[in-house]
């Protein structure tokens, strides 16, 4: 069983979010960036497959070589081999485009994406690598099982979930859920020690042209103060007379 | 050139994000000079569409479809889209429509931007304001394609009446249902859920433990609200992570969201920043959330809570 896991790399969780360049740039200074936390649900639910399945983890990244150091985190929870495809990550169809190359050329039998990346929450690149490849499709994935070519996967859906039966080759969206947050991987030593002798690929990208683009950011509008009051029939009446929300 | 949307339905009656969806197709309609056509899948009653502007439904009426197929519903919204001729396609941001989104879009070849806010701020070029870093940014972005796919962010745009003269008519699509299939579906049909609630009570560490948990209860209850909590509380399994809200949870765009003991991490903040009105009640007044709220108490939720559910079940007896 061979699988690709999608890495995206993005501020941290608590970054404050600025932009420069007359706002149409994400503004990285100070900013710390991590593996996407859906694509880590994703990559560590992969290491289970690698431990009591063999299965073959590869990671992959599209983006400069700034990215690396967090595809080198994915080397070191224990994926095989690393590809990054050197071209700016424009938007969500180009990035899946490349991706899908990659996939298709690996031929991977399964591919974890996570369910939208915390910086665009596109939502979208998972959905468009199987539609590209051909592959089967589970999106909101919070429990995958493989037996040979069949797959048993949950789907979170409004106000519950729903149990999916599939097969490979497929592709998931992965999110929180596919493991637990307490089974997520902290590298140690000997696992940086290892990533940094594991391949990290460099993959020229193939002609993908954007079909979106940002041309301005904004940040939303400053909130006034709270109004603090210190009894519960304030409070329903400011809901009902000023808030008109019940 | 006309604008499609797909109105989304449970058990034959359309959800109000389908009316919501409709109306804001309307707005884009009338910003180009065209009219809006929906596709609804095993849905309502075609002619309530008509209220929020749509001129002609498509029904899909397939026993095939009667479970959510991802591949067949985007064939389906694919298959309308190119028979009307569409040029922007409507969807949501719900579930389902975030799962289909992406196969529409590569099927039609289109440029999709999910959780827009926003009518169109242009419409050539087509530039659309949708919410990006889980609600801490907005980016105006613009398509380029010729189909243009949307995906309307939840409470953003609201219910907009606009009586229109609607014609219904059949429409038979190739459905292909293979590759994923339901095996069962596991969902409280008695409860409000998060995606659709328009008040959600949120608990967080400081309620001690799920034992307590009858507070959030009892007050959901009261405002017919859906339940919700914090990831401290998800992680420790008090609550069943369906509830947790957040960046790496589900995001709340409900017009009403209170939150009992919770401090607000900006994680937190993130993800129900959309919602329109945030009341908190914690017993630290330098808690974040007071930060980010529009009312709040200091005190007890142990005392405050049940004090608040008592006054609203008053409150709603009076109004009733």
């Amino acid at each position: 069983m061979k699988i690709l896991v999608c890495i995206s790399h993005v501020p941290d969780t608590t970054s404050k979010i600025n932009f420069t360049e007359g706002d149409t740039k994400f503004d990285t200074n100070g900013v710390q960036f991590v593996i996407n936390p859906n694509d880590e649900f994703g990559l560590t639910r992969a290491m289970w497959f690698k431990e009591k399945q063999g299965a073959t983890v590869h990671v992959v990244n599209v983006g400069g070589a700034e990215t690396e150091p967090t595809l080198r985190k994915a080397l070191a929870i224990g994926a095989d081999e690393a590809i990054r495809v050197n071209t700016p990550a424009t938007d969500g169809f180009s990035v899946a485009k490349q991706l899908a190359n990659v996939a298709k050329e690996g031929a991977y039998d399964i591919v974890i994406a996570g369910r939208e990346s915390i910086d665009y929450n596109g939502g979208m690149v998972g959905g468009m690598v199987a539609k590209l490849t051909g592959a089967n499709f589970v999106n909101t994935c919070i429990s995958l099982e493989v037996e040979g070519t069949n797959a048993m996967a949950v789907r979170e859906i409004d106000g519950g979930k729903e149990t999916l039966k599939t097969s490979l080759p497929l592709v998931i969206g992965g999110q929180k859920g596919l493991v637990e947050e307490s089974d997520l991987r902290i590298p140690n030593m000997r696992g940086i020690m290892q990533a940094r002798s594991k391949p990290l690929h460099i993959k020229e990208p193939v002609d993908a042209a954007a079909e979106t683009q940002t041309v301005q950011f904004e940040k939303p509008a400053p909130k006034g103060a709270v109004k603090l009051v210190d009894n519960v029939d304030d409070l329903v009446n400011l809901l009902h007379n000023e808030a008109k929300v019940i | 050139m006309s604008v499609l949307v797909y109105t989304e339905s449970e058990n034959g009656t359309f959800k109000k994000i389908a009316h919501e969806a409709v109306s804001y197709a309307k707005g884009i309609a009338d910003m180009m000079g065209t009219t809006v056509t929906a596709v609804a899948i095993n849905g309502g009653d075609s002619s309530e569409l008509g209220t929020y502007g749509a001129s002609k439904v498509l029904e899909v009426n397939n026993d095939a479809l009667a479970t959510f197929n991802a591949n067949a519903y985007a064939d389906v919204v694919a298959e309308a889209a190119k028979t009307e001729n569409a040029s922007v396609v409507v969807l949501t941001s719900s579930a389902d429509s975030k799962f289909m989104a992406p196969l529409v879009a590569v099927n039609l070849e289109a440029g999709y931007v999910p959780n827009a806010t926003a009518l169109p701020a242009s419409s050539a070029p087509f530039t659309v304001k949708h919410s990006v870093y889980t609600n801490k940014a907005f980016s105006m972005t613009e398509i380029n394609t010729g189909v243009k796919v949307i995906g309307l962010a939840k409470n953003a745009y609201g219910v907009k009446e606009n009586e229109t003269a609607v014609s219904a008519e059949g429409f038979a699509p190739t459905v292909n249902t293979g590759g994923v299939e339901v095996v069962s579906v596991d969902k409280a049909t008695d409860k409000v859920t998060i995606a659709d609630a328009e008040v959600v009570v949120s608990g967080g560490r400081g309620l001690k433990g799920p034992e307590n948990w009858h507070l959030i209860e009892d007050l959901a209850t009261t405002l017919g609200a859906a339940t919700a909590c914090s990831k401290p509380v998800s992680d420790m399994g008090w609550r069943p992570h369906s509830e947790h809200v957040g960046q790496t949870g589900k995001p709340v765009a409900s017009t009403l969201y209170i939150a009992i003991g919770i401090s607000g991490a900006i994680q937190h903040l993130a993800g129900i920043n959309s919602s329109k009105v945030k009341v908190v009640i914690n017993n630290d007044p330098e808690a974040p959330f007071f930060k980010a709220a529009d009312y709040g108490i200091v005190g007890d939720a142990f005392e405050v809570v049940p004090q608040l559910t008592e006054k609203l079940k008053a409150f709603k007896a009076q109004n009733a």
